[in-house]
């Protein structure tokens, strides 16, 4: 792209715009973390994507106006056991060849006081697109803020388990998501 | 002790609950090992901890029990047999604590809490740790190994008692009355 001196200042003129408007927060990865939860006969087996990236634009005093994206790769998942991480990317369950991504969508987010919010938005895996209720904690110390929380997904309404997988007498159908964020970028609460 | 030679009833029954419930596990154990995973590898490791936890506990009440009640005198036999005989049974006592508690240890250094029953959780006492719970997999294995090679020996050692001395000592652990 040849860049003449206007459209570099338009462009830059616009992404000074855009920090003013949304502040795009970065995420720290050493200090965050996407984990699922899993009960199978009673037993919680914990499991984490080890690879995601986040699109987030937020400012805590304008909620409304903010936009958070994640995407997730499908492939890092794992319950740090061979046997079980061998599993997951076949079709039965992330079917990874086909859908190497999930993503979250924000559609609004809500304050909901003393560092609460909720982020409704679209979760799609596998081919299946759901809307979710997410509530997140926001802490801030030192520049960082870290945004907690946890939410339910029924893992067959994405059909990750299919076969005799999917009976949840055993294996059950909630799927407990678990995530810790921090981010440096983000305006005061 | 009973004046008729014979272990307690307590002491009888829970003699061969026990070894029913330890030659059950260690097949299970064999067959389950190398099973692709499936809701039934799943529902048999389950079997497997929840029966290895049952072998915990009631070894534990057997140890309580043969502390606190005297076994019958030893048969006549030579010194060396006599001698091995309670090493060998005091190896069993021992190996049915080792066993169930690594691999109770290696579930929970694979990630996986064991539930007994599906509704008994029992603490993790070691944290999960993959290069532990190789090593956990291999101590189970060979306890294992051992245990059964005991139990062998232990019932070897009866059969020479019933068939080559004919004295009678199964009489002294045969359910029933003697």
């Amino acid at each position: 792209m040849r860049m003449t001196l206007r459209s570099a200042f338009v462009l830059a003129a616009g992404l000074g715009l855009a920090g003013v408007a949304f502040a795009q927060a970065k995420v720290i990865p050493a200090q965050s973390e996407i984990d699922f939860v899993i009960k199978e006969q009673g037993v919680a087996v914990d499991g984490k994507f080890a690879k995601w990236s986040a699109d987030i634009a937020f400012d805590p005093r304008k909620p409304e106006t903010g936009k958070v994206a994640f995407t997730i790769d499908t492939a890092s998942a794992t319950f740090g056991t061979p046997e079980l991480d061998g599993e997951l990317p076949k079709p039965t369950w992330f079917n990874v060849a086909r859908f190497p991504t999930a993503t979250f969508a924000s559609s609004t987010i809500q304050a909901k006081g003393s560092g609460k919010f909720e982020v409704v938005g679209k979760l799609s895996a596998k081919g299946t697109t759901k809307d979710v209720t997410v509530p997140v904690t926001l802490a801030q110390s030192g520049g960082v803020t870290t945004a907690t929380g946890q939410f339910a997904i029924k893992r067959n309404d994405f059909k990750i388990g299919e076969g005799e997988w999917a009976a949840t007498t055993d294996l059950a159908n909630d799927v407990l998501v678990k995530f810790k964020i921090a981010l440096s970028g983000v305006g005061p609460l | 002790m009973q004046s008729n030679g014979r272990y307690s009833g307590v002491a009888i029954a829970l003699h061969w609950l026990m070894a029913l419930l330890i030659l059950g596990n260690f097949c299970l154990g064999l067959y389950m090992a190398d099973l692709p995973l499936s809701i039934q590898r799943l529902h048999l490791f389950n079997y497997h901890k929840w029966t290895g936890a049952t072998i915990l506990a009631i070894a534990a009440l057997r140890l309580l029990w043969r502390l606190t009640h005297r076994p019958p005198p030893d048969l006549p036999a030579p010194r060396w047999q006599i001698r091995a005989a309670h090493v060998t049974h005091w190896a069993l006592y021992a190996l049915f604590f080792a066993v169930p508690l690594a691999g109770w240890a290696y579930s929970s250094a694979s990630g996986f809490q064991v539930v007994v029953y599906g509704v008994i959780p029992l603490p993790d006492f070691v944290p999960k740790d993959k290069a532990l719970a190789d090593s956990l997999k291999e101590l189970h294995e060979i306890l294992a190994w051992v245990l059964f090679s005991l139990v062998a020996l232990h019932v070897a050692a009866a059969m020479k008692h019933t068939l080559v001395d004919r004295d009678g000592l199964l009489r002294r652990m045969a359910p029933g009355r003697a």
